[in-house]
């Protein structure tokens, strides 16, 4: 029983302990506001083998770090808040290896300011290769302090961070109780790391030790590499450079302040959205904002003021006489920016500006002849609520580095191209900049100030040469930020101790056989791709004596393995799903659950959570019901072998009959589920060939085969994702774990309805799904059986994204899954892989009353927290799948066009001023034709017109039509980042053009 | 929101800076004020009730008069400043009203009424400042008055709030801690192992509901070690200023808690 005391609170401490102040709401009513705190004496000072604190967790050695040279007695380290909000890096650095101690105070200022730093802060406390304390110096008698009257919340903070330094350097001195005949020797100190002047100048006179960032790094023993980690907002010690000097002059507008900013939204004056860059034109943006249907569009860099993707910004809407439409042209960075200097702000661009065609080029008699129906709001960013920076993988662009120190270790100030189209080149300085040339690096931004043309960053670290295998799928993996370090220790520590010598135990011996069904008799077989080895589900079906089918869906019983609130679970929560790069699997379980333990392999027994139908032979659900089992799965079939089985007709054991039955179940499924409106999408899919598993590099791509098998497996899966939904929303109404699929807003098919209508004469009916359904099987050309899957993957890009929600957070009339048609949904089949169907396993083993429901999954913002956290895994780890298939049709081509050159047909997308958006279906490739020469464009029909080569007649090319593409890989000589460059062979030549 | 305060921080402190387990200072004043039979201002944390006890008296309305016991009468004021919203709280505030027959039911089968047919016993509740826990804090004050007028009762009653933050379990919340996380007002009587009331306005689950509950009537008696020593130390003093022949002020009325002697 934990001990239940009254904290007494002297009265004479009320002056510390009590606030009482006046606040005003949003609504702008004034509420009294009461606070009052208990100072204790039982806050501990981490440090190992104190005599004061006697505390049982600590982290901090008794003598702290002995490698510093300014510090021989040993030192920790005590950061303020700003060295956290901008050296992290640094600190993260496995260089930077002082204890650390983390006050409360700082603490939760990095919290106010920066949620994912504070997240990286959080994450830095519990690793296991750092020494950091969590100081709670605010709850500690000694060190808690009061505003006083004339003195800013900041300066209040600096105050509490000196007090505690100066208490830390007591507490010590004071817990080291002389030994008898022996010399004391000096106790450690507890330097106070801040950049901030001031602060440094009041410790001094106080006697607290303290230094710099800068003055600390170098005297460390790794001082050379830690100095470049340091971030430029640090660099005050360093003389001005000309990037500073130059800065007088103003590129941008300054930002409003936050309050006129937040009244301005109040007021329906301006705008909050998130900043979307445009991947084809680097000088537009796009901010979706509630007040309009279609994003606001920014045009130039002067209205994207400063904003990088993904930042969360407040504009300003011009008026509607200045709205138009998007540009029509492809502008790249790198083409148009090539010969800005690195160390200049902007000077350079009197015609550098140059960077800005569109708005000078544009031709004002095209943009009048369009029609209204596509112009959109236009303009600019006033102000930044919430930035969202992170580290980047980038190039080094070899021509902003000066001639002469390709060879010197100096100082320099060059370009860091990023990966990713979305991005602005970002400035940095580096001494190391001739050895990373070639290199994938990661980069920070630091700030952007209103002088820099750029934005400015430092250098985090190297990930290794571009082309090399290791150093693309390394910067592919932080690019979509994929947790991929091995499992620690105390994760690993939540394993079975049997390892894999775990087995099902007699059933004699009760245990796991508690409340679980024998279902090792049945005929069950699974039915996965070739090579999987984290068998999640098995099926099977057999004939009941009332004429009915039984059918079963057994899924791995991963709940019972990984329990809540612990290290393994936190950590799969955190990852949220398995990432699947083309020849690499980056774990969201450690191995021995999920391709062992929990993979429902044949031919051995395993824990299983099985749904169990009783359908007519029309397919049509009696009952369900849902057991957790134990089963032993008869065979591992891959899609095709079950097909030829299921097609011999020489095979009637009791196996293949399963198979039959459940093919024929799930066609009639899914002629239901079609029937209701179910959408058949398409996404270009393809298979990567790899030449051998050693060497792992592709020799071909093909695009994916569907079976017949591949649906039967899919039915039955929806089926019992469906039937388990309806289970645990009925069970648990305010925290069920779901999944939905908004209906599309029909503005967003407005385009691809135009280019139909226009181009082909095909109506398409986007009213509900059903019509979509419909719509979309009217879409054939006779001539060109391809057209319908791609118009099908043009509206699947329409489309919004599935989501998986708390059942309580949002109205109930919204649940519905539009691309399924069913009214609710869940993930329930795949809890090896997906996080989400873990806690569907765990609300479902509540609702049949296996276990109580795990009291976390009855607190609404808690599932709410981790629906967002798996949204935003699942969405990234599907960009890093897609990601990795790019580059391997990289390999491939540059393979390929080595031997000769790359030809593929190709549909036309999109048709821009300057070039065409194809779709090469057969490396399910998206790419750009550019053309240099001036073109006919006609933005209402789609069309292009193009010279013909052979000096005859004209030749107009419009989106749908087919065209046939030399596909090349070059390397852009600067950056060494190879890219796919597309070239029209027919019905023109476009080498000249 | 980035800027919220956490409930529970990863040391395992509150935003207060108490365990989940440690209650709330509190302090017990019995001077009396006006002409109240017993009156006793409670301090929890931040949380302030006056209460004032007349009676048992006379019932002045016919209505209300009860012919073999005495009737309760609660009536619960809130001071404008007392928190959040300045504003004015009528007599007739609904929230009030169900507060007041809240501590009416709770104290019915408790006092001795039976000893007082056809008298009315009054308990005026004023909310001087109000940081979480007004309910325990209405109670535990009403209690302490009744005592202190002199009323016998059968047994303390006991009160304290509780709620869980996620998957942990604390004992007396404040006003934020109130809006954030799912609680109940559980009270006791610390002899006869009883509770008397329990309330919950938000959802809780069924398996959390039997920990808190289970730990709420345990900090009960911890409450009640609290009042006991309060009522000793005022008895003591009365005893000391009787005995030397000194007026209390204003005060006439005898303990009659067969509680104090217990133990
Ligand atoms: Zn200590």
């Amino acid at each position: 029983m934990p001990q239940i005391v009254i904290k007494k609170r002297p009265p004479e401490e009320a002056v510390i302990t009590q606030r009482k102040f006046f606040k005003k709401t949003a609504r702008g009513k004034v509420i009294k506001v009461l606070r009052e705190r208990y100072l204790r004496d039982d806050v501990a000072c981490g440090i190992v083998n104190c005599s004061a604190c006697a505390s049982p967790s600590t982290t901090l050695s008794y003598q702290g770090d002995l490698t510093h040279q300014k510090f021989p007695n040993g030192h920790y380290v005590l950061p303020d808040t700003n060295v956290f909000l901008s050296q992290m890096d640094l600190i993260e650095s496995p260089l930077f290896t002082p204890p650390i101690i983390l006050l409360q105070t700082v603490l939760e200022e990095v919290r106010h300011r920066s949620l994912p730093l504070y997240n990286r802060l959080k994450a830095l406390v519990t690793a296991e290769d750092k020494a950091v304390w969590v100081f709670y110096n605010e709850y500690r008698s000694e060190t808690a302090i009061v505003r006083e009257e004339d003195e800013s919340p900041n300066d209040r903070n600096d105050r509490g961070i000196r007090t505690a330094t100066a208490w830390y350097n007591t507490h010590v001195a004071l817990s080291r109780p002389p030994v008898r005949g022996q010399q004391q020797p000096s106790p450690p100190q507890i330097v106070l790391l801040t950049d901030d002047v001031a602060n440094r100048e009041k410790s001094q006179k106080e006697g607290i030790p303290c230094i710099s960032v800068r003055k600390y790094i170098e005297d460390t023993k790794d001082a050379n590499s830690l100095l470049d980690l340091l971030s430029a907002t640090g660099s005050d010690d360093i003389e001005p450079t000309k990037a500073q000097a130059g800065a007088s002059r103003t590129l941008y507008d300054e930002y409003l302040s936050t309050g006129t900013l937040l009244a301005g939204i109040k007021a329906g004056e301006l705008h909050q959205g998130h900043f979307n860059a445009n991947q084809y034109n680097y000088l537009e943006g796009t901010v979706p904002v509630p007040a309009f249907t279609k994003p606001v569009l920014l045009v130039g860099r002067a209205n994207m003021n400063r904003a990088v993707q993904g930042d969360v910004v407040v504009v300003e809407v011009f008026d509607e006489a200045e709205w138009k439409a998007p540009g029509d042209e492809v502008v790249d960075q790198e083409a148009t920016l090539k010969n800005d200097d690195a160390d200049d702000s902007g000077e350079e661009g009197e015609d550098g500006e140059d960077g800005v065609p569109i708005v000078r080029e544009r031709n004002p008699q095209a943009d009048s002849k369009k029609v209204s129906v596509e112009k959109q709001p236009t303009g600019r960013i006033v102000g930044i609520i919430k930035r969202n920076w992170r580290a980047y993988v980038c190039h080094i662009d070899s021509t902003s580095l000066s001639s002469s120190s390709r060879t010197s270790h100096s100082l320099q100030t060059v370009f860091a191209t990023p990966v990713s189209r979305l991005l602005p080149r970002i400035r940095l300085r580096t001494r190391q900049a001739p050895i990373l040339l070639g290199q994938k690096i990661l980069v920070t931004i630091d700030r952007w100030d209103v002088s820099s043309r750029y934005p400015e960053g430092h250098f985090v670290r190297a990930l290794g040469g571009v082309g090399g295998k290791e150093a693309e799928i390394e910067s592919l993996l932080l690019e979509f930020d994929v947790p991929y370090r091995p499992f620690g220790k105390a994760i690993l520590g939540c394993l079975p101790v049997e390892g894999d010598k775990w087995v099902v135990p007699p059933k004699t011996e009760g245990g796991v056989w508690k409340d679980r069904e024998d279902l090792r008799g049945l005929d069950i077989c699974s039915i996965d791709p070739p090579g999987c080895q984290d068998i999640d589900d098995a099926l099977h079906a057999r004939w009941l004596a009332n004429g009915n089918i039984e059918a079963g869906v057994h899924i791995a019983d991963v709940s019972h393995f990984v329990h809540p609130d612990t290290p393994m679970d936190s950590e799969a929560a955190s990852r949220g799903t398995t990432v699947y790069l083309v020849d690499k699997r980056i774990d969201m379980l450690p191995a021995l659950l999920g391709t062992n333990l929990c993979s429902l392999r044949p031919h051995v027994e395993r824990l299983a959570f099985s749904a169990i139908w009783e359908l007519t032979p029309e397919a049509d659900i009696v009952n369900v019901r849902f057991t957790k089992s134990v089963i032993a799965s008869k065979a591992a079939f891959e899609y095709e072998e079950a097909q030829v089985r299921k097609d011999d007709p020489n095979l009637s054991d009791p196996i293949t009959q399963g198979v039959r039955l459940l093919n024929t179940l799930a066609r009639k499924l899914k002629a239901k589920r079609m029937a209701a409106g179910a959408l058949n999408l398409a996404s270009p899919e393809v298979k990567i060939h790899l030449d051998s598993s050693e060497s792992s590099d592709p020799i071909d791509v093909e695009q994916k085969e569907l079976r017949e098998t591949n649906s039967l497996v899919e039915e039955f899966m929806l089926l019992a994702n469906i039937s388990v939904a309806k289970k645990i929303e009925e069970s648990f109404p305010q925290t069920a774990v779901l999944r939905r699929h908004l209906p599309p807003p029909s503005t967003n098919f407005e385009k691809l309805q135009d280019i139909l209508r226009k181009r082909k004469g095909i109506p398409l009916d986007v009213s509900s799904s059903r019509a979509l359904a419909d719509s979309l099987d009217q879409c054939v050309d006779p001539s060109e059986p391809a057209f319908n899957t791609l118009v099908r993957i043009m509206a699947t890009r329409c489309m919004l994204s599935a989501e998986y929600f708390c059942s309580g957070s949002v109205s109930r009339d919204t649940f519905g899954h539009y691309g399924l048609a069913s009214p609710i949904y869940t993930h329930f089949t795949s809890p090896i892989r997906r996080y989400a169907d873990v806690l569907a396993h765990r609300q479902l083993a509540a609702a049949i009353g296996y276990t109580p429901l795990h009291p976390t999954l009855h607190a609404k913002a808690n599932v709410e927290r981790i629906m967002d956290t798996v949204n935003r895994r699942h969405r990234m780890a599907q960009m890093a799948g897609r990601a990795s298939v790019e580059f391997y049709v990289g390999l491939a081509l540059k393979g390929r066009g080595e031997k000769g050159e790359v030809r593929e047909e190709a549909f036309v997308i999109r048709t821009f001023r300057n070039g065409l958006g194809v779709f090469v279906s057969k490396l399910g490739l998206e790419g750009l034709v550019m053309f240099k020469r001036d073109i006919q464009f006609d933005a209402d029909n789609y069309t292009v017109t193009v010279p013909s080569s052979v000096g005859g007649k004209d030749v107009t090319i419009s989106v749908f039509d087919k065209v046939t593409v030399r596909v090349e890989v070059e390397k852009d000589k600067n950056t060494q980042k190879g890219r796919v460059k597309m070239v029209l062979v027919s019905p023109v030549d476009s080498t000249g053009l | 929101m980035a800027s919220r305060i956490e409930i529970l921080n990863d040391g395992g402190f509150r935003s207060d800076g108490r365990r989940q387990f440690e209650l709330r200072d509190i302090s017990i004043d019995f001077s009396l004020q006006g002409t109240a039979d017993g009156s006793v201002t409670i301090h929890h944390g931040l949380t302030q009730v006056l209460v004032s006890v007349f009676g048992p008296r006379e019932a002045k309305l016919r209505s209300q008069t009860i012919h073999d016991r005495a009737n309760i009468n609660v009536e619960v004021t809130v001071a404008a400043f007392s928190t959040g919203e300045r504003r004015k709280r009528s007599r007739g505030d609904k929230r009030l009203l169900e507060l007041a027959s809240t501590i009416k039911s709770t104290f019915e089968p408790v006092v001795q009424t039976h000893l007082y047919p056809r008298s009315q016993i009054d308990v005026f509740i004023q909310v001087l400042q109000l940081d979480g826990g007004l309910l325990p804090a209405c109670i535990n004050g009403t209690t302490l008055a009744l005592t202190a007028a002199g009323i016998p009762l059968f047994d303390f009653v006991c009160a304290i709030t509780g709620g869980v933050h996620s998957a942990s379990p604390m004992l007396d919340l404040t006003t934020l801690e109130e809006n954030d996380i799912p609680h109940i007002t559980v009270a006791m009587m610390p002899r006869s192992e009883q509770v008397t009331l329990v309330t919950m306005e938000t959802r809780l689950h069924v398996d959390r509901f039997e920990e808190i509950f289970r730990l709420a009537v345990d900090a009960g008696r911890v409450i009640h070690n609290e009042m006991r020593t309060a009522i000793q130390a005022r008895t003591g003093s009365l005893v000391a200023s009787l005995g030397s022949g000194q007026k209390v002020e204003g005060e006439t009325g005898v303990v009659t808690m067969m509680e104090i002697n217990e133990s």
